[in-house]
């Protein structure tokens, strides 16, 4: 069995965010850049699947970006994949969903995947498109947002989440492409031993040229900070004075503590 | 212009998300057509063409047989715009139609601004303007973003739709969440932990602050997966929806589906140290600090 995960490289979102020069995108320097978080339920279940088939599946990670995103597949490494392809790209971060689905497909298709799993979105642009388009351009069944998990016998059934708790369990078979939801398992932290062992895994480069062949079908045009609203209050300064501040507004504006 | 706005039904039951989809389309003022699989039982209120897929023949949502049907109508109305809501249901079904129109998807819009469309970016804390540039474009709208007026009314002239091939898929049915305790839609008070309190052990921190004001425990999901607070004390979209009249949230970043589930709290108060969080956007009052020193010094103030 060939297992595929798809990882993208993500600013920490409890960053201080700037707009880039170009005003369609964040600045990319002074960032803290991690896994994005979905994705790491994604590397987890593949790993865990390895695990469940006495080791027999080989789990490949790939990524694009630019040649930091290496540091969020080595993390996958040491969680337990294989081996990694690293789609080189500097712009990758002004390509829609449907060009890096297409990007991730070219790449994917020669290699003949029998399961494919994806984060169900990016924390950044939260799009939640590229895992069901890559599916779709692969010919194959995509079943999204996924919190629960099990494989037997060439088919896998899963539980989506739905709204207000509700979930659906659907059945199908391989080949077949999952995103995954927040919750689906307890993502590994890597262990010193396997962070060790991943810097001798296999971690190859790719062009982006020779597997892009589409055009963008939509643009950003801007990116700026929301507006606020305004009205709302902001309190600074030390802890006692605050809490003091706050319950005086709260007695004052509500009818809860009198 | 021309919209498809697809509605969405759950066994057999209209849900209102398909509503937003018709505030939206009314802020555009554009002409618009409804697509739905659900039953002529619970019709949506809305003046104008609905084409209907019977819900009970087609079975439970199977993207394969709804992206075929959502196709046959788009050959016969030829849209510019077709509108889902940004659901488990337009996010998965979306992408399928896009594709096969070689259209641009715009996922989770929250408004129009400067001709092109506004969704956010970076856990809310950005917003970014995203225009098409093919012919046919295609948008999932945020829960919540638009409302109607007032209480939806009209009836749909009815154009049925047979049923479709079966899809891939293969539906083994619901599981509802376990019921809990507490109904937090009543409480009047809520006080919310989220990923900011740390760990586990720091729930109590915030418990306690919740029983000197009187209300209920809440919690963010990011809580929730990490089995610090149960299930039936979640608060968003996949938790449940809340209005009370005060809401405090400690350590709780803002993220969309969160404040879906708290915005028509009747004051909040949101206590984080990161003063760019989202959650300051819907807050009457953020105070910048450090929840596990604040919320002690507070509940200390509240209980003497």
């Amino acid at each position: 069995m060939k297992i595929l995960v798809c990882v993208k490289q993500v600013p920490d979102m409890e960053s201080r965010f700037k707009i880039d020069p170009s005003g369609t995108w964040y600045a990319t320097t002074d960032l803290a850049w991690r896994m994005n978080e979905y994705d790491e339920y994604a590397v987890e279940q593949a790993v865990q699947l390895k695990e469940q088939l006495g080791g027999a599946p080989e789990l490949t990670v790939v990524s694009i970006g630019p040649e930091r995103v290496k540091e969020a597949m080595k993390k996958a490494l040491a969680m337990g994949c294989d081996k990694g392809a690293h789609i080189q790209d500097e712009q990758s971060c002004a390509k829609d969903p449907f060009e890096i689905a297409s990007i991730l497909a070219e790449y994917a298709r020669l290699q003949g995947f029998d399961l494919i799993l994806t984060g169900m979105q990016s924390q950044d642009r939260g799009s939640a498109q590229v895992g069901v388009l890559l599916a779709e351009l692969l010919g194959i069944p995509a079943v999204t947002t996924i919190v629960d998990f099990t494989h037997q016998d060439g088919a896998v059934t899963v539980k989506r989440e739905l709204e207000g708790g509700l979930k659906a369990a659907v059945k199908v078979r391989l080949p077949a492409l999952f995103t995954c939801q927040l919750g689906l398992n307890t993502p590994r932290y890597p262990t010193l031993p396997n962070i060790m062992k991943a810097k001798k895994k296999e971690l190859a480069s790719l062009a982006v040229a020779d597997l892009l062949r589409v055009e963008p079908l939509a643009e950003t045009r801007k990116m700026a900070f929301p507006e606020r609203k305004g009205g709302g209050l902001v309190l600074e300064g030390e802890v006692a004075a605050l809490a003091d501040q706050l319950l005086g507004i709260l007695k004052e504006k509500t009818a809860v503590c009198k | 212009m021309k919209a498809l706005l697809v509605g969405e039904s759950r066994q057999g039951q209209l849900l209102d998300s398909s509503y937003e989809t018709v505030a939206f389309v009314r802020k555009l003022g554009a002409e618009a057509v409804m697509f739905l699989v659900g039953s002529e039982g619970d019709l949506p209120r809305f003046d104008g063409k609905l084409y209907l897929a019977d819900a009970a023949a087609c079975g439970e949502y199977n993207p394969a047989a709804h992206k075929a049907l959502l196709l046959e109508v788009v050959a016969k109305e030829q849209p510019d715009l077709v509108i889902f809501a940004h659901s488990s249901y337009g996010w998965d079904l979306a992408p399928r139609l896009a594709l096969a129109l070689k259209a641009a998807q715009i996922s989770e819009v929250i408004d129009i601004q400067e001709g092109a469309y506004l969704v956010p970016a970076c856990n809310a804390k950005l917003r970014r303007q995203v225009a098409a540039k093919s012919a046919v474009t295609v948008v999932t709208i945020q829960a919540g973003a638009f409302g109607l007026d007032g209480e939806p009314t009209g009836s749909p002239s009815v154009e049925k739709l047979a049923a479709p091939a079966a899809g891939d898929l293969e539906f083994q049915g619901y599981e509802a969440a376990e019921k809990g305790e507490v109904d937090l839609s009543r409480a009047e008070i809520i006080v919310s932990a989220g990923r900011g309190v740390g760990k586990a052990e720091n729930v109590a921190i915030i418990a306690s602050l919740a029983k000197a004001l009187g209300g209920e425990l809440g919690a963010s999901r990011p809580v929730v997966d990490a089995g610090w607070v149960d299930h039936s004390r979640q608060v968003g979209t996949t938790g449940q929806t809340v209005a009370p009249k005060l809401y405090v949230a400690c350590g709780i970043s803002g993220a969309i589906q969160h404040l879906a589930g708290m915005k028509k709290s009747g004051f909040v108060v949101a206590i984080n140290k990161d003063k760019d969080a989202p959650i300051g956007e819907i807050a009457d009052v953020l105070v910048v600090a450090d929840v596990l020193q604040f919320v002690p010094a507070l509940t200390e103030r509240l209980t003497k």
